[in-house]
């Protein structure tokens, strides 16, 4: 019998420990397919500007983390059930998708562009460079009415469950043809085939994919920020609640904010920044 | 459990079962036509007719369906020359090449089951046919076909509810059939048990219409009664 009962508590023990372990061990889910912020080299491992922001990250944290993908459509859910703690993946922050997760502060901040083969008519189009849809004002109204006459009747392609679709649907470009594909990838593929007239994602996606391809694709039109664009891309963290779990997760969103600042001070955000963008996009 | 998303959802994702719907009738009328001409073609004694007419069908059978969707549309995408041609027009279009992959996908079935169908005709009512003094063609039109229909009702009926599940797969190439439109309201709410079960529901029910009219084709075209 005292054998029997030390052997339960040692195995309890052991259980207790091992679980503690894991529980200590930050799991970072990324899409690995959105260049140049996170992607996947020829052997399959993950590499890009968040992924080594990550093991900067940890190592500020002092945790070990395991980095682990997942398709962008069902990152937030995959989340929400637990398969890992924390999203970086491009992800910006929007109101929309604070309902559901939590976010730290940002860490970088993206533009987002319209992208086109080069002799596309919308080559050339009369717009400032920049506008932010947060700013408002006669300048963005202007903007928002040339695209809209360049843009009618267009298939314009973009990532499903992105701030790009939100902005495309949301109707400030009129009524448009949008086509939502799974990854940048195909968005790519459905530019340079001709089946998409004009693309929307990070104005980095564009240029890092031209520049691999060698494919003729072009920025056209103003670069886009706030609004349904967000405030910069932070990580993603459930919302913090009561449990053991819950205040774990408190702990990691504070843990984060901590690193991302240190980060920032030590400027290893610009330098990450400058060697996967070509441009400091810290924030 | 979100119930409210599940109502909500729910007319959204019956309009989304109409482009199912419109993408299974017309690729299982393409591939009915095409899995008859290649069942005649399986029966030729000729043995390169047979063999091509095999070689089609172990193609497609013997693949995935995704990797046909993704090489019809993606890839022929790539080919700068057929971009060049009138086919383009066809293939720029993610529905027609969507249709052209569950056609040819679906028609390899339909011949396989055709074929067989063809081969279980007893050569003795054949026989009773010619002793009649009807005409090979007649007999053909007349007796093999009617048979060959009626034996294979199972199988194709099988055919029909695996192609309707398969129609799934146009999501992937940009359709908003029942399955794209259920990954664009879980990309909004992130919800994804909900309005899977509501999306699979509704397959759930289209397939129990399906099996049901060919039970009662089956019962009807049957020989004992």
């Amino acid at each position: 019998m005292n054998i029997f009962k030390k052997t339960i508590l040692t195995v309890l023990a052991s259980l207790f420990v091992i679980g503690n372990v894991y529980a200590d061990k930050i799991k970072i889910g990324t899409e690995g397919a959105y260049p140049p912020w996170n992607s996947k080299d020829a052997s399959g491992n993950l590499i890009g500007f968040e992924v080594e922001l990550a093991q900067e990250l940890c190592a500020i944290m002092k945790h070990e983390c395991t980095i682990v993908e997942q398709d962008w459509d069902g990152m937030i859910p995959a989340l929400l059930m637990r398969k890992f703690d924390a999203i970086m993946a491009g992800m910006s922050i929007t109101a929309e998708r604070q309902k559901t997760i939590t976010f730290s502060q940002g860490y970088a901040d993206e533009v987002a562009s319209l992208a086109v083969m080069k002799g596309s008519n919308l080559v050339g189009m009369d717009t400032p460079e920049g506008i932010n849809l947060s700013l408002g004002g006669s300048d963005v109204k202007k903007a928002l009415k040339t695209l809209t006459g360049a843009l009618a009747g267009k298939t314009v392609c973009t990532q499903t469950g992105t701030i790009h679709q939100n902005f495309l649907e949301s109707g400030d470009v009129g009524n448009i043809n949008v086509r939502t594909y799974k990854t940048q990838d195909e968005v790519n593929l459905d530019l340079t085939s001709g089946r998409c007239d004009v693309a929307l994602a990070a104005a980095v996606a564009f240029t890092d994919y031209a520049d691999k391809s060698g494919k003729p694709v072009t920025l056209v039109g103003p670069t886009f920020s706030g609004g349904a664009f967000g405030n910069g891309v932070g990580v993603g963290i459930r919302q913090s609640g009561d449990d053991a779990i819950g205040k774990r997760d408190a702990k990691l969103l504070k843990d984060f904010n901590k690193a991302i600042n240190t980060a920032r001070k030590k400027g290893i955000i610009s330098k990450l920044a400058i060697k996967h963008f070509g441009f400091d996009a810290s924030m | 459990m979100d119930f409210d998303l599940m109502f909500s959802s729910l007319p959204k994702l019956l309009g989304a079962s109409v482009v199912t719907l419109k993408l299974l009738s017309v690729s299982l009328f393409f591939g009915l036509i095409v899995g008859f001409l290649f069942a005649i073609l399986r029966i030729n004694k000729n043995i390169f007719i047979n063999k091509f007419a095999y070689g089609y069908s172990y193609l497609f059978r013997g693949t995935p369906l995704l990797v046909q969707i993704f090489i019809i549309y993606f890839g022929l995408g790539q080919i700068e020359y057929l971009r060049s041609t009138f086919l383009w027009v066809i293939l720029k279009e993610p529905y027609w090449c969507a249709i052209i992959a569950f056609t040819l996908n679906t028609g390899a079935y339909t011949s396989e089951i055709l074929r067989s169908a063809f081969q279980t005709i007893k050569p003795g009512i054949i026989e009773a046919g010619k002793s009649l003094g009807i005409t090979n063609k007649i007999i053909f039109y007349k007796i093999q076909i009617p048979i060959a229909i009626r034996q294979s009702l199972p199988a194709y009926g099988n055919e029909i509810i695996l192609m309707m599940k398969g129609t799934s797969l146009a999501s992937t190439v940009t359709l908003m059939d029942l399955t794209g439109v259920a990954k664009y309201i879980i990309s909004t709410t992130f919800k994804p048990i909900e309005v899977f079960i509501v999306a699979g529901g509704i397959y759930l029910f289209m397939t129990f219409i399906i099996h049901n009219v060919i039970k009662f084709l089956e019962k009807k075209y049957s020989f004992n009664t």
